[in-house]
């Protein structure tokens, strides 16, 4: 691995100073969990590391039912898996972070981190997706506010500029009676990376659907809310023919990648089952 | 050049060290070549394997994927800052004995200081849970039966004798 000349500064603003003074040569330190493997890999070798550990404006997770959470971007993905403001609040998030590889990384890993990295496969952004999560972006002519469902462009790739720090993720408060769930599906080990993952929410009033969010990942190059099966139940009732329908539509939206997790073709039908069954999972804890 | 000569203070088993390294190299490699602190394995090196837990300020992490200048003021413990000053060893590392938790041992440091940090988290788990938070400690000896059960042997002890 490369050695780095290593940067603590205490500042959001202190932070952007330093990114444009070393320009491309720099690379920002969250968790650690993905930049250290790119380093080891030698896929990324920055001269310089600004660890964001000591930048107080990034730390904190907020939550009330008015104003909804409010996550800093250095919180742990253990931290949104325990807090009892995610799990009263958004607690789909925390089940998505509970699955996140193993207990270790998730001490480790952050939500900026997490959504910056842009890896297609990770559990969060889906997630964040359902519950209309908006990312809070800094940069040097001020603050911008983007969408996470808006906020992939490719395979690692977000619409951050180089001189822009994500500093928090907002949730707004969720549609009432909203059903979340997760679900991840794993045919080789637990900590593994899905190989296919869907996150949904649904609003239930007078057995219609009044409200739905359904985002997978591991689908293809980024993240993606799949807005057409959404509007498909939209207005509709809570039948499996409803249900099947709206999956129906999931595989169409994708294009997955085929790797030692599966062919894209079999991610696109596994795609169509896991939200099938995360739907009728939903309405039957709306039923219970 | 990047920087090869930093001064970096924390503590390690409770006591305060001064190390001078570059900061961009892993806790781990620090802990093991810088402190002779060996106990602290490497296996994947890529944050899989768990054989290079170690608590830091009591959070369970793995040392293979962190930077040691981010250590600066903090607390870290290793396998070999479990048994108390006369050598005792710690309840989870007698109930690995007792159970015979392991076989060739690489993993073994890594599965005590991960079980070490969910009975101070959960002192109490269910068999469930001690597999799901075990679960990123890999062995390829035991078939793991062994360490799910020292594990729930130290949680029983620890009920019978308060720390």
């Amino acid at each position: 691995m490369r050695l780095f000349d290593y940067h603590r500064p205490t500042t959001v603003g202190e932070t952007s100073a330093l990114m444009a003074e070393l320009g491309d040569e720099a690379a920002l330190l969250a968790g650690g969990t993905s930049l250290m493997n790119l380093a080891k890999l030698g896929l990324a070798e920055p001269a310089h590391v600004i660890a964001l550990r000591d930048v107080d404006e990034l730390h904190g997770l907020d939550g009330d039912p008015v104003q909804g959470l409010r996550l800093g971007a250095m919180t742990t993905l253990r931290a949104v898996e325990t807090s009892e403001s995610v799990r009263a609040l958004a607690p789909g998030l925390a089940e998505a972070a509970h699955h996140v590889a193993t207990v270790r990384i998730r001490n480790q890993a952050t939500v900026g981190g997490n959504l910056v990295h842009a890896d297609p496969n990770q559990d969060l952004p889906p997630m964040l997706m359902v519950y209309d999560a908006v990312a809070r972006i800094t940069g040097p002519d001020g603050v911008r506010t983007v969408p996470v469902a808006d906020m992939f462009v490719g395979f690692f790739e977000s619409v951050l500029e180089p001189d822009e720090i994500l500093d928090s993720v907002s949730v707004p408060p969720c549609a009432p009676g909203l059903r979340s769930g997760y679900l991840k599906f794993l045919p080789r080990t637990q900590d593994d990376y899905s190989t296919i993952a869907v996150a949904a929410g649904l609003q239930v009033r007078d057995g219609r659907i009044t409200h739905a969010r359904i985002a997978v990942a591991g689908g293809g190059s980024t993240a993606v809310r799949c807005r057409a099966a959404e509007t498909a139940l939209v207005g509709n009732g809570t039948d499996d023919a409803t249900l099947t329908a709206a999956a129906d539509i999931v595989p169409g939206l994708l294009d997955p990648v085929a790797d030692g997790r599966g062919s894209s073709g079999y991610k696109r039908d596994m795609a169509r089952v896991c939200t099938q069954r995360l739907l009728q999972r939903l309405v039957a804890e709306g039923a219970a | 050049m990047p920087d090869s000569g930093k001064r970096i203070t924390f503590t390690v088993n409770g006591l305060e060290r001064d190390v001078v390294t570059a900061p961009a190299r892993p806790i781990l490699d620090v802990l093991r070549e810088d402190l002779g602190l060996t106990g602290t394995k490497e296996g994947c090196s890529v944050g899989v394997c768990g054989a290079c837990s170690v608590l830091i300020d009591g959070q369970l992490m793995s040392a293979c994927l962190i930077p040691v200048g981010e250590l600066e003021g903090r607390a870290v413990t290793t396998v070999e800052g479990l048994a108390d000053e006369d050598g005792r060893l710690s309840a989870v590392q007698q109930a690995f004995l007792t159970c015979g938790g392991f076989q060739c041992g690489i993993c073994t440091p890594g599965q005590v200081v991960a079980a070490t940090a969910l009975l101070a988290e959960c002192p109490a788990p269910s068999p469930e849970q001690v597999r799901d938070w075990m679960m990123g400690n890999l062995c390829r000896c035991t078939g793991y039966y062994s360490i799910v059960s020292a594990v729930l042997e130290a949680a029983a002890a620890g009920r019978e004798e308060p720390a």
